[in-house]
């Protein structure tokens, strides 16, 4: 089973209660966080992070999900500063999903560093605090008189030293300290915390080890694959499971009833084998009919048609109304009416989905790439009809996430999989199943009317948003809230919502709602920055300083956003740079999960229409402190390609299904098409957050408002089209 | 229908149907699961492996067409002079985010400085486009590739 070590390797509670029973040597150090609040389940805390060997090596454990944003690196990292311990001695290991031992654990949301910033200096410093102790019982000194060095308890004054190692044994005894106690270094002290340190499982990703959760391997473990109605959620009317059981190395095809939820377990047919070629060979043999369905009526094309008719209706529910728009537009100097769309997305994870499911004992063993563990153990225990305790979710290391497993619906249909088939079971989708089933960032469509006053300033600002949900509930990241940018920038500004019914199931894509909502916001700026005749950095500016003074609304801090744009601005020459002909630079910002971005992109058109990014400038302020420099990079340039990936691609819908099937037909982006990125971070007084997503919004906008600078051609609807950007 | 491949150096027997992409002989009855299943259809070069050191896609390669081609995946790349350099620069680049189309990134690395230790941009294009990279760590991975060629930045 070292296989199996190698993916999930995390110390449980029960492993953990093993070595601390078993006299193994080494001990761990377990904190309560008492009296810092239970958590929202209501579930108490115990938190089990450090454990030191006696040679002095500090194994940390890293309690989120690792999908490739480096938490596995960064948040020990935390820890490893405030224990004070030399990087080079520590090991990481992944948690498995404990929500006892260790809340909530997620990916999503860039929610892992403000979250932890405080709470995991805290675990090391109350280590570091008992280690103290330790030595000064021992050497009967008073605990203040001492001082640590990486790994090593030293007291001055008798020039005593004591290596961790020699210390973790009594220090185990030692009442765990008040966190709020705890006094935790200055940055100026900091040793690991602000040095670019490489991610904890380079070696075994560049030479191929197993981690991932396609990577599982159990004795006695078949394959399967799973089909599911191109409709989604379509019952099977007939199949053919004799033509899969007649090929070779097919062990069992059945059918799975599965029920309506789109996020649960849906109908299917499984086919289980002795090698995934085998299984998904069979599953090709099955000649499935599927039963009809409402909404396989639905179509793109439908879609589009129903909006222009909620546009022209004007009804909607007024989401929000500050002064008189069509007051102030009927006064404007100029006005400028567009129509915004932007298309379905898949998440597109480079590992499809899969997950790997055993059914022993009583109890659900689940090894699973998930961004959410806890909530795939509830959706299994209810649909399998098991107690939730007799679920057990191993996380594994998650070939990309971008929000895609942040739903479990590979885990329920594996464990119902491995149940029926009464062995260990690897379920793994094919690409198209994954492009097929996702779960789209949704598409949406905005009508604009804005107005300018003679000196160019923005008066008025009316978005009528025509979105998909039904009655009063809004599809999944589908809504937009609010308090969403310029509203409370502006006296006179209205936001209407009108919906229609989707049967295809959307959800959050990296930067849900901001990586639309900055595309038709920021560029309808521009819009009317170039009505205005008002320079696209100057308008942004404007608006911004109207409420610096007032130190920020609606969440957003307009004097820390209008630092970017300033920045941004700066680096890239803006104004100053002499640019050819069908080249041109724009600009955008966007504030999302508590970061403030700001990019400029500088593209050229070709005389056919083809955009080529050439190079993009991003200001940055996530705060005081950039934990690992290494990784902070890599999230900035990944996100804005990613951005300029998704200016490219659809998702479409036809007869109730996805069109598009493969990497053929959507399209991501390679690296010919990446351009140079240059990053620049603003060092503001404010705690850490974090940068898995607010880097992407901006650079889609700055894109086509560079488009515009270059071509005159205004980009409403995407993905971008060649054709139209054509010179002549 | 058993197959004598030669994997890595090593001998190895396969018994699979003729049909069988290397990808699935690889992953599922040899255990080496370095080798990754991204699209099937030779579209994301995450499966990219060397016969007799030329870079292939293994997901549309059946067994039947391997012959006695030497075949190389990511676990034997440090064996390699060169797969062994094209490693140490992404270590030191830390290129990878999520990692998972890396091995196929690595291989065709390997490949391209194995044939041209001095490749143009244009050269790590051509070389480097037929491999995505879904967390998008391009810029990385041309600055891994300078690295190994020692062509610093």
């Amino acid at each position: 089973m070292g296989i199996v070590q190698n993916i999930t390797q995390g110390f449980s509670p029960s492993r953990r209660a093993v070595l601390a029973g078993g006299g193994a040597g080494g001990l761990i150090l377990a904190f309560s966080f008492a009296g810092k609040g239970a958590a929202a389940d209501g579930l108490a805390k115990l938190n089990a992070y450090v454990q030191i060997a006696p040679d002095g090596i500090v194994t940390i454990v890293s309690k989120n999900p690792e999908i490739g944003q480096g938490i596995k690196t960064s948040l020990p990292m935390l820890i490893a500063e405030e224990l004070d311990v030399d990087w080079a001695n520590v090991r990481t290991v992944q948690a498995g999903n404990d929500p006892v031992a260790y809340g909530r654990q997620f990916a999503g949301g860039s929610m892992a560093t403000p979250l932890h910033w405080d709470q995991l200096r805290q675990v090391g410093a109350a280590g570091r605090a008992m280690l103290i102790s330790a030595a000064a019982a021992d050497w009967g000194v008073d605990a203040a008189s001492l001082t640590t060095e990486p790994g090593v308890v030293v007291h001055a004054a008798s020039r005593r030293r004591a290596t961790y190692g020699s210390l973790a044994a009594k220090a185990a005894t030692q009442t765990a300290p008040e966190l709020s106690s705890l006094k935790l270094k200055d940055a100026s002290a900091y040793r690991i915390i602000g040095q670019p340190t490489p991610q904890v499982d380079t070696a075994a990703i560049v030479t191929g080890q197993p981690l991932f959760g396609i990577d599982m391997r159990l004795p006695g473990m078949l394959y399967a694959a799973y089909a599911k109605a191109p409709v989604f959620a379509a019952k099977v009317a007939s199949v053919d499971l004799s033509a899969a059981q007649g090929v070779k190395g097919v062990r069992k095809a059945f059918v799975v009833e599965g029920g309506t939820e789109l996020d649960g377990l849906l109908p299917g047919v499984a086919v289980v084998a002795d090698s995934w070629w085998a299984a998904n060979k069979g599953r090709q043999a099955l000649n499935i009919q599927w039963a009809d369905h409402p909404t396989s009526s639905q179509s793109t094309e439908g879609y589009a048609g129903q909006a222009r008719s909620l546009k022209a209706a004007k009804g909607g529910k007024t989401l929000r109304r500050d002064g008189d728009v069509e007051a102030a537009l009927s006064a404007a100097a100029k006005t400028v009416e567009a129509d915004y769309f932007y298309p379905f997305l898949s998440h597109a994870t480079l590992e499809p989905q899969n997950c790997t499911a055993h059914f022993h004992d009583g109890k659900m063993e689940i090894w699973a790439p998930t961004q959410l563990p806890e909530p795939g153990r509830q959706l299994v225990a209810k649909t399998l009809g098991l107690a939730p305790e007799n679920v057990i979710v191993h996380m594994t290391r998650s070939g990309g996430g971008f929000g895609r497993r942040l739903m479990n619906d590979y885990m329920v249909e594996a464990a119902w999989i491995a149940r029926e088939a009464g062995a260990p079971v690897k379920l793994v989708w094919t690409r198209e199943d994954d492009m097929r089933h996702d779960f789209y960032r949704p598409a949406g469509f905005h009508h604009f009317r804005g107005g300018v006053d003679a000196s160019g300033n923005i008066t008025a600002w009316a978005n009528h948003f025509v979105t998909f949900g039904e009655g009063e509930a809004t599809a999944r990241s589908a809504g937009m809230a609010p308090t969403e940018f310029p509203a409370q920038f502006l006296d006179n500004y209205k936001l209407d919502v009108s919906m229609m019914p989707l049967g295809v199931p959307t959800g959050p894509l990296r930067a849900p709602g901001s990586n639309a909502i900055a595309f038709v916001v920021q560029s309808f700026i521009d819009e009317l920055a170039h009505a205005g005749g008002v320079d696209p950095v100057e308008m942004r500016l404007r608006l911004l300083g109207k409420t610096a003074a007032a130190g920020g609304q609606g969440g957003l801090n307009a004097e820390r956003m209008a630092g970017v744009v300033r920045l941004a601005a700066e680096k890239a020459g803006w104004g100053k740079t002499t640019l050819g002909p069908r080249q041109g630079q724009g600009i955008a910002f966007h504030y999302s999960h508590l970061g403030y971005f700001a990019e400029v992109a500088q593209v050229a058109v070709a005389d056919d229409g083809t955009v080529k990014v050439e190079k993009v400038w991003v200001a940055a302020d996530v705060g005081r402190q950039i934990i690992n420099p290494l990784g902070a990079l890599n999230q900035i340039e990944g996100s804005v390609i990613d951005g300029i990936s998704e200016m490219y691609g659809q998702i479409t819908i036809k007869d109730g299904q996805v069109e598009q099937a493969n990497f053929d037909t959507f399209p991501l982006l390679r690296i010919p098409d990446a351009p140079v990125i240059e990053t620049h971070f603003i060092k503001s007084d404010n705690p850490p957050t974090g940068l898995g997503e607010p880097a992407l919004p901006p650079v889609v906008p700055a894109v086509t408002n560079a488009i515009f600078a270059a071509t005159g051609k205004r980009v409403r609807s995407l993905p971008l089209n060649a054709a139209e950007l054509a010179a002549g | 229908m058993a197959y004598q491949l030669n994997v890595n150096g090593k001998a190895m027997t396969a018994d699979v149907d003729p049909d069988t992409p290397l990808l699935w002989v690889l992953r599922d009855t040899l255990g080496l699961v370095g080798t990754k299943f991204g699209c099937g259809i030779a579209q994301c070069g995450a499966c990219t492996v060397h016969a007799d050191g030329a870079p292939i896609r293994a997901c549309m390669t059946p067994i039947e067409a391997i012959g006695d081609a030497k075949i190389t995946t990511i676990e034997g790349a440090s064996a390699l002079e060169v797969g062994a350099r094209v490693q140490k620069a992404w270590s030191e680049l830390d290129v990878a985010q999520c990692g998972y189309c890396q091995p196929g990134q690595i291989m065709s690395a390997t490949a391209l400085l194995s044939q041209n230790p001095s490749p143009t941009d244009d050269d790590i294009d051509a070389a480097m486009a037929g491999n995505i990279c879904r967390c998008a760590t391009y810029v990385r991975i041309r600055a891994a590739i300078k690295r190994a060629a020692g062509q610093e930045a």
